[in-house]
């Protein structure tokens, strides 16, 4: 079954347990940069979560050179660290340009889906905010509606509230 | 090392040169980090002429600091120190911002700024270096407004072609820190201050308007990986569970239970402890301005931030919660009991670069002069009376801009008592509730059910400030060495577990084997040397312990209203209590550290600036 991360803005604390959580599980280390899910916060108080949507038609899958993409029966997209030549294709295929070529990683970075249970969604379960919920994945590209430049999503939200 | 790197970034602003300087791991096991390191730096590089140095000119060190849990730990604080313009000692201000983890990401701990700019820059912090930007643009503007402009400053930085990537963190001054005001603070996201100590101006005389960081590294290995993730684990889920309630009020809760339960709450400059406005509770905040419920740091499941927002015409004013602290000092203590004023009065603070603690207690300090005839509406320019809003608004502004009756007022509560007394040729101190310099954070000690420690701030090697207290014993969580070990280590205050359990996420991160006994004695060495700095102090003001260990004169007035009625604390018992914590700590009955006592600490050279003190307060011993 394919699964998705639902994102519900209004919940988002800003509080980056997901960042954490993510770069301790896939680098054993804290490191932010690395993390496949990233907390955008260009106004202060309008945090959006913001990771791989999982696009019906996976552009940085056709796009790669080297076929060190793949799809997982979770939906996620796999990366074979030994084939991919960090090339950046995936990254300028990508409609959010999420994929992240990271200084001292030897292949890029994509949301793996934690094999079916990200320890994202667990990290704001358990913090109690609910921010990132798992759910079936939705269908008909409605996904690709959250590749909104979260830089300026933060902005959107701020404004909406007269704040900015 | 495990935890931190031990490189600093020596930034030396006159000549545009920067350095990395090596810190020993010996240092940082004694001095931990953040304020223990502040402090140890600035004894090392400034000591021998501590007494000379004035805070604003370009010779002081404006220091940026993380500590060894820095990303580790749940939350995120840095320290922000330097000579203070307030104390002239050391404060370490803490303040949240994610510019801790940019700066370990980057491979620093922390940065020192020395000498001054010639025009105004930002100091742009990443993994190829420093980078020393003009501000030009920047200059004049605060809360939204810069970072709208930051902002679009910074999206230049933001890296694209190798994946998106998020803005760098940073931190700030608003217009009081450029125009030199001692009540200014170093801001951070809208509404989080370093605020103790006044290191806006300090900021503000280097000309720097802001320090921007982004690393893209991993924050350095700990020592032990499976001991760290089992405890980090622990913390998490202790905190997310013991935190539900505080969660949802945030410190804002204060502004009802302070005042109506414990009865601390400062309230009229302090002429009153208790209220009961039943509409000036967090409920009402909540009703009335908020417009997000829950907001958080870097790593922090505490989440006891919020948005508020209120509407004067079109313009819109936004801060968080507010906290506690700015809530009661720019409310209650103002006579402001109604919740947009005082939410409209914190954002305005904020904007403007003002600690709200400091700046409403001058302001109190200030009505309460008006009303009782020292100062008049020729000199203010409105009716400053208790309650009236618009024309504290006015106030707070010209403190901001050192203009007509702000010029005084943005020396502070202290210096600002001693110039309009001698004006009306009379002792104003009196009415003045601060502490060597540093106003008293909004939780009082007369009635024993907040604050119970009666030498809570006479001890203070850091004033008035209510997060670093005196008090006993003093190998407890109690005593001023456990509040220098939580900003050393840094742990944001809300954020502690048990001691032992600190102490082990301390060893997880360093692998340094500390004990608790280890831990205290770290705490005692920060605040002997931080004793010693403040006792030189200078070169405008000096404390004699004698004088200025002791309370505001305010706090032995009884207490007039609420359950509390009648209570203050007496004069002989807080001097015999101070005098028993100065033993605890090896230190002799004024409060000055004997010779043994900094062997014992392995800070032996400090005796050349304990000789200075003892010349002075003791000339004919």
């Amino acid at each position: 079954m394919k699964i998705w991360i639902l994102r519900d803005y209004s919940r988002c604390v800003g509080c980056r347990l997901c960042e954490i959580e993510c770069s301790l599980r896939h680098e054993g280390l804290v490191w932010p940069a690395a993390s496949r899910i990233r907390i955008y916060e260009s106004v202060f108080g309008f945090p959006i979560p913001y990771t791989c949507v999982q696009c019906d038609d996976y552009p940085c899958v056709a796009s790669c050179p080297t076929k060190a993409l793949s799809v997982a029966e979770s939906g996620a997209v796999l990366v074979d660290e030994s084939s991919c030549i960090l090339c950046g294709s995936c990254i300028n295929a990508c409609p959010g340009r999420i994929p992240r070529i990271v200084e001292g990683k030897r292949a890029v970075i994509i949301c793996d889906l934690c094999g079916g249970n990200p320890v994202c969604v667990e990290a704001c379960e358990s913090a109690g905010f609910n921010a990132l919920r798992l759910v079936r994945k939705p269908g008909g590209e409605v996904v690709k509606a959250y590749l909104r430049n979260p830089v300026k999503a933060s902005e959107d939200l701020a404004r909406k509230l007269c704040v900015f | 090392m495990f935890g931190f790197w031990g490189k600093l970034l020596d930034i030396d602003l006159s000549r545009g040169v920067t350095r990395v300087v090596d810190v020993p791991e010996e240092v940082f096991k004694k001095f931990i980090g953040g304020r223990g390191l502040a402090t140890w730096v600035l004894w090392r590089e400034l000591g021998s002429r501590w007494e000379l140095i004035d805070p604003l000119s370009p010779e002081n060190l404006l220091l940026i600091l993380t500590g060894p849990l820095t990303g580790y730990y749940p939350g995120i604080k840095i320290v922000v120190s330097g000579k203070s313009p307030q104390s002239n000692g050391v404060v370490g201000s803490t303040l949240s911002s994610e510019l801790g983890v940019e700066l370990k990401s980057a491979g620093y701990d922390g940065l020192i700024l020395r000498g001054v700019s010639r025009s105004p820059v930002y100091i742009y912090v990443d993994d190829a270096g420093v980078q020393i930007r003009d501000a030009t643009p920047l200059w004049g503007l605060g809360g939204l407004k810069l970072v709208k402009e930051l902002n679009r400053l910074l999206y230049e930085d933001v890296r694209v072609e190798r994946g998106l990537d998020t803005l760098p963190s940073y931190i700030y001054i608003g217009p009081a820190g450029e125009n030199l005001v001692r009540t200014s603070v170093v801001m951070s996201k809208l509404a989080h201050a370093a605020g103790y100590g006044g290191y806006g101006a300090v900021m503000g005389s280097k000309k720097v308007k802001a320090i921007v960081a982004k690393g893209y590294g991993p924050l350095p290995k700990v020592s032990d990986e499976s001991g760290f993730i089992k405890l980090r684990k622990e913390v998490l889920s202790e905190l997310s569970n013991r935190m539900r309630v505080f969660r949802y009020w945030g410190t804002t809760e204060g502004l009802w239970y302070t005042g109506y339960v414990t009865s601390s709450e400062p309230v009229r400059n302090w002429t009153e402890e208790w209220h009961d406005v039943r509409t000036f509770t967090h409920e009402e905040v909540e009703r009335r301005c908020w417009i997000r419920n829950l907001w958080s740091d870097w790593g922090c499941p505490t989440s006891c931030m919020k948005v508020s927002r209120v509407f004067d015409g079109a313009r819109s004013y936004v801060t968080d919660g507010p906290d506690y602290e700015m809530g009661a000092y720019l409310g209650s203590n103002l006579g402001v009991f109604d919740a947009v004023s005082m939410v409209k009065l914190s954002a305005l603070a904020d904007e403007l670069g003002l600690c709200g603690i400091q700046t409403g207690n001058v302001l109190g300090f200030a009505i309460e002069l008006f009303e009782r005839g020292y100062l008049t509406e020729a000199d203010v320019g409105c009716d400053l009376r208790w309650g009236n809003a618009d024309c504290i608004m006015k106030v707070l502004h010209d403190i901001a801009y050192r203009q007509g009756i702000g010029a005084v007022l943005a020396e502070g509560t202290y210096r600002a008592a001693l110039k309009l007394g001698e004006r009306a040729g009379t002792d104003l101190l009196k009415y003045a509730v601060q502490v060597k310099g540093v106003a008293v954070g909004a939780h009082g000690i007369r009635s024993g059910l907040d604050y119970p420690q009666k030498i809570a701030y006479a001890g203070s090697v850091q004033g008035g400030d209510h997060t670093s207290t005196a008090g006993r014993p003093l190998k407890s969580t109690e005593s001023e060495a456990f509040a220098a070990f939580l900003d050393s280590a840094v742990i944001c205050l809300f954020n502690t577990v048990d001691t032992k359990k600190l102490v082990d996420y301390l060893n997880v991160v360093t692998g340094w084997g500390f004990s608790e006994e280890d831990v205290y004695m770290g705490g005692a060495r920060i605040l002997t040397v931080q004793r010693v700095l403040l006792l030189l102090g200078g070169p405008d003001v000096f404390w004699d312990p004698r004088e200025h260990d002791e309370n505001p004169e305010r706090f032995y007035e009884p207490l007039t209203s609420g359950p509390k009625k009648g209570e203050a604390p007496k004069r002989e018992e807080v001097r015999k209590d101070l005098i028993s914590y100065y033993e605890e700590l090896g230190w002799d009955e004024l409060g000055i550290p004997r010779e043994e006592t900094l062997s014992r600490l392995g800070i032996e050279e400090l005796a050349r600036e304990v000789e200075r003190i003892k010349r002075r307060v003791t000339p004919n011993a």
